[in-house]
């Protein structure tokens, strides 16, 4: 077998294999989700369904399949049933560009080189940025489709808060850019070689924090719901979709967390790196699903202990906090890497 | 109500704490505040009609707000009650005055007891009745023990409108063990319908004591804790400090009571101006501050929870001996365990039961201060057991109204928090 077609081979198995475990993934954390929020709260969660009711996404799934599916009569019924694949496709190509072990070098399978990544993109970063720039498309429309006036809100709100955070975004990772003097995530994550004190969150310890607080924003998470603030617009841009529609949306933004933990890890991190040298035989792709459940737990940390912000103050902190800091933050580290 | 000016100067006499210099502002200042806080913008554009309510997540209750909005920003509101109205008044007019007092906890279903205890309060003046001091410090302890409850389950829900389910949790927690005591005091956890003419149903059952004192010695600590997560809050305090300025002269000409009033700076409360029951024998301090906001009316609250405390503890140490429920043939119901016994508490329960306590003729208003402010009741009476006309006028419904006065120009998220600040229940508002 010769080595392209070896390559096709693993690629395509790859392929298959990353997406099922993240949604095996999602699965459970949707669950923990559900389980640490009892946790916080004084209460049990779920317990009925399965051992320490672990089983409680499968019910819902089911649940959610089984449901009426109820289209508004007034939407625009074509975008209506769009909007959440709009979500969910951008939410799974991000995957394609997350190493999540060493890529490169000796054949280290059968004779063959098995590239613990699905795509070795040079631009990955950009792909990324550009993927989260096309979900927001999807809450927008989602909201607008809906012809509803909460719905319509919810999306004006998405689509303001996210365009707003992702600049943020933008200039907070091209720190770890000029660091890595590289877009591509493999490249990124070669450059983080070494213990856990040569990884990104030190030098880029500012950019990292607001990458942080902006994916919060991506992510439509507390502080920062405010696309689906339950209190005061019902459910934002969900409030007409039912079944197993909204079950998209959901699964979207669970397989966007996990994917963004992917990120987080992989920019500042050390992706699929171990924490210090001699810890190098435990594999890469576990190191990395360590550290996406440890963000992922971070996420619902803040989710169920955080107040939510109101539509100007998060707008000024975006605009008026998160933006100059990044943009100071970025000069800092161009100045600093030119100069060493 | 009386003289708004004689109450800010009994503010300072009232031993509220001395605020920092520069902490009480002056109306004027607050005034400006509030205009400035109201950014109305005239642009003359499209207004996008929601409607709010009465299935709305965070509408209290089955109240219907209906926004019209220019972006974020609120232009008008028109509040809708009535959904939940009951005819609660004119029920009373069929009904003899006994028979009055299970109708008065469906009212403000979260502070039940209190509700009862301003329409005895009421009929007693009106029968001239007297309450043995025993009574009178039971029906303050029940009282006080509801006020917590209800100021526990706002700060729960006023925190999850703004985005924070866990607090409600943790504050339902707590209000379980007040629960737990009022259930163990009356035997119902809501409706508690505990209070007679002339003194309350029962006495303090045994363990009560020991119970009380626990969870007393708890809560304090519990707000402290409240206070830690919520007060020095960055969020908390960026949505709350200067949103819903509503001040002392809007609060008289609207009729607002109670937390809202006591935030902007008015010392008014019927616990201390009209004293009833035990509380001019027990020591407090009327909870007052100046900035008239949701955050004021967040620590008005929470400073009264620490009163209430205060309170019920100096009522289970001086609780005197003696009946719970006067002995008086004309106005009170006799003990249910003398009726099978004593042949005249048998005539007594005889007559209460089929003809009802017989009134005199005339009108009385009694207004006690229940924990969402005034609370009166007016009954007329012509004479008999039954009242010819009763009207409650309860803190809800005027806070009710308040809504588009109070949120007019600021924004949807302050509408949610604003509403939340006021404490309306809408079994208190429709009646």
């Amino acid at each position: 077998m010769s080595d392209p077609i070896a390559q096709l081979i693993f690629l395509i198995i790859k392929a298959v294999l990353v997406p099922v475990i993240i949604v095996m993934m999602v699965a459970f954390i949707i669950f923990f989700e559900r389980k640490f929020a009892g946790f916080f709260q004084g209460r049990w969660g779920p317990t009925y369904l399965g051992p320490w009711g672990s089983f409680q996404s499968f019910g819902d799934i089911a649940k959610l399949l089984s449901k009426e599916d109820l289209i508004p009569v007034r939407s625009d019924k074509r975008v209506f049933r769009l909007a959440p694949y709009i979500i969910f496709v951008p939410a799974f190509l991000v995957m394609a560009v997350l190493p999540f072990g060493p890529v490169g070098g000796e054949p280290n399978l059968f004779g063959y080189r098995f590239d613990y990544v699905i795509a070795n993109f040079d631009a990955g970063l950009v792909l990324f940025l550009a993927l989260g720039a096309i979900s927001v498309y999807g809450v927008v429309l989602a909201g607008w489709s809906s012809n509803s006036n909460f719905s319509l809100l919810g999306g004006l709100r998405a689509g303001a808060q996210m365009i707003s955070y992702e600049l943020a975004m933008g200039f907070s990772v091209v720190g770890v850019m000029l660091m890595a003097g590289s877009m591509s995530l493999v490249d990124i994550v070669d450059g983080q070689a070494g213990n856990f004190w040569d990884w990104y969150f030190i030098p880029q310890v500012v950019g990292g924090l607001i990458f942080f607080v902006a994916t919060l924003a991506e992510l439509n998470r507390t502080p920062f719901d405010l696309a689906e603030a339950e209190q005061e617009l019902v459910a934002g841009y969900l409030t007409e979709y039912s079944g197993m529609r909204w079950g998209i949306f959901m699964f979207a933004e669970y397989v966007n967390m996990v994917v963004i933990s992917g990120i987080v890890s992989t920019l500042y991190f050390g992706g699929w790196r171990a924490p210090l040298e001699a810890l190098d035989f435990i594999p890469g792709p576990i190191w990395l699903f360590i550290k996406i459940c440890a963000f992922v737990f971070l996420y619902m940390w803040v989710r169920w202990t955080i107040f939510r912000y109101r539509y100007n103050q998060l707008m000024s902190m975006g605009w008026k906090v998160l933006l100059p800091l990044s943009i100071a933050n970025l000069v800092v580290t161009a100045i600093v890497v030119s100069v060493t | 109500m009386s003289d708004p000016v004689d109450h800010v100067a009994r503010t300072a006499e009232r031993g509220a704490p001395a605020p920092e210099a520069g902490a009480r502002p002056t109306l004027a200042e607050l005034k400006e505040r509030k205009a400035r806080s109201r950014q109305r913008v005239e642009r003359g554009g499209e207004v996008m009609t929601v409607s709010m309510g009465p299935q709305h997540p965070s509408m209290h209750g089955v109240y219907r707000a209906e926004l019209d909005l220019d972006g974020e920003l609120i232009v008008t509101v028109r509040p809708e009650i009535g959904n939940l109205h009951r005819g609660v008044e004119k029920l009373a007019e069929a009904r003899t005055y006994h028979q009055i007092i299970p109708l008065t906890d469906r009212l403000d279903y979260i502070s039940g007891f209190a509700m009862n205890h301003g329409f005895c309060e009421a009929v007693e003046k009106l029968m001239e009745a007297e309450v043995p001091p025993r009574g009178r410090y039971i029906r303050t302890i029940a009282s006080e023990l509801c006020r917590i409850a209800n100021h526990i389950l706002w700060l729960g829900v006023h925190i999850m409108d703004l985005g924070t389910q866990t607090f409600f949790c943790i504050c339902f927690r707590d209000r379980e063990y007040v629960l737990d005591l009022l259930e163990m005091l009356t035997g119902a956890r809501l409706t508690h319908s505990f209070a007679r003419i002339g003194g309350v149903a029962k006495d303090l059952p045994d363990g009560f004591d020991h119970r009380c004192r626990k969870v007393i010695d708890f809560l304090p600590r519990r707000v402290a804790e409240y206070e830690r997560i919520v007060k020095h809050n960055r969020i908390y305090y960026k949505r709350a400090k200067g949103v819903g300025i509503f001040t002392s002269e809007d609060c008289y000409a609207w009729r607002v009571t109670g937390p809202p009033l006591r935030s902007a700076g008015v010392a008014r409360d019927l616990r201390k101006d009209e004293p009833y029951a035990a509380y001019d024998e027990v020591e407090f301090d009327v909870a007052v501050e100046y900035n008239a906001d949701v955050y004021d009316r967040f620590l008005v609250r929470m400073k009264e929870i620490r009163e209430s405390c205060k309170i019920i503890r100096q009522c289970l140490d001086n609780l005197p001996d003696g009946p719970f429920l006067a002995p008086d043939f004309a106005h009170a119901m006799p003990l249910k365990k003398n009726v099978l016994r004593n042949p005249s508490a048998m005539i007594q329960d005889f007559v209460h039961v089929f003809r009802g306590p017989q009134a005199p003729k005339g009108e009385v208003y009694r207004a006690i201060e229940v924990p969402k402010g005034e609370m009166g009741v007016y009954i007329r009476s012509e004479g008999g057991a039954k009242p010819a006309r009763v009207r409650f006028t309860t803190p809800s419904f005027y806070h009710g109204q308040v809504v588009p006065a109070m949120v007019e120009g600021e924004m949807i998220a302050d509408m949610v928090a604003i509403f939340a600040s006021i404490d309306v229940v809408l079994g208190d508002c429709d009646r």
